[in-house]
């Protein structure tokens, strides 16, 4: 009983890095920082500046910026176009910083409605282990 | 949402059932009488949550003898298995690079 790619899900990642807010908005901002942790771009810390993110599996994420408040959030449009329904992805992913004592939490939640089939972009295929350890949080979200 | 999805997560919220399917998924096929002995709680209580583990799709049981063996059927997770772990596990890989690149930042 397979049902149409409709269902709307989030995914939510975090982590505390042992650096201020202002060092991760840097990575999270500008271009040539982007590149060497997500992928390559031509991203603008501007609400309205359409971008590219291009992987290196080939695909080309169609992006869009919505929200920039420097060193707490920035917003942005991640879609994935595809004549396949099943590969098609449109998503919105929020990055949230927040100060700690000694570091930043930095917190990412992607939300929106993904391919109904287990193919994806990225090449990021999740391991059993890693499964087991995200499900209570893929369980959170998922009311 | 669909029937089947509501029932899949229904199944593994509770954590003791949880528990049960993830030593099933490690270790492989087992009695109940195995699965009680570490579980914690009552025999009975395990068969009951076998039983809804099994209505989810998610453990087959197979008798011998007097003993019933339950084994993880991976397949069924299929519907979780989507983007959301996916991504999920594609941003703990970039949080990895992420945190590398911030240490080779300003040094």
């Amino acid at each position: 009983m397979n049902k149409p790619a409709t269902e709307a899900r989030s995914v939510v990642v975090e982590r505390e890095f042992a650096f201020p807010p202002e060092k991760l908005w840097r990575a999270l901002t500008q271009p040539h920082l982007i590149e060497e942790w997500l992928m390559k771009n031509d991203f603008k810390p501007e609400v309205g500046h359409s971008f590219n993110l291009r992987g290196e599996w080939g695909g080309v994420l169609d992006c869009k910026v919505l929200t920039v408040e420097p060193h707490k959030t920035l917003t942005y449009s991640w879609g994935f176009a595809h004549d396949d329904p099943a590969y098609n992805l449109k998503s919105v992913v929020t990055f949230t910083l927040t100060p700690t004592g000694t570091g930043t939490h930095l917190r990412v939640e992607q939300a929106g409605f993904g391919p109904q089939q287990r193919q994806a972009f990225g090449g990021a295929r999740a391991g059993w282990e890693k499964f087991l350890g995200n499900l209570d949080q893929v369980l959170d979200k998922t009311d | 949402m669909s029937a089947a999805h509501d029932e899949l997560f229904r199944s593994l919220a509770d954590p003791t059932r949880r528990a049960l399917f993830e030593r099933l998924c490690r270790e492989g096929e087992q009695t109940v009488g195995a699965l009680t002995a570490q579980s914690g709680v009552s025999q009975p209580a395990v068969s009951k949550h076998l039983g809804l583990l099994r209505e989810a799709g998610l453990v087959r049981d197979r008798h011998e003898g007097r003993q019933t063996h339950y084994s993880a059927q991976l397949g069924a997770l299929a519907p979780l298995m989507d983007w959301t772990s996916q991504m999920a596990g594609f941003w703990q890989s970039r949080f990895d690079r992420l945190e590398d690149l911030l240490k080779r930042m300003d040094q």
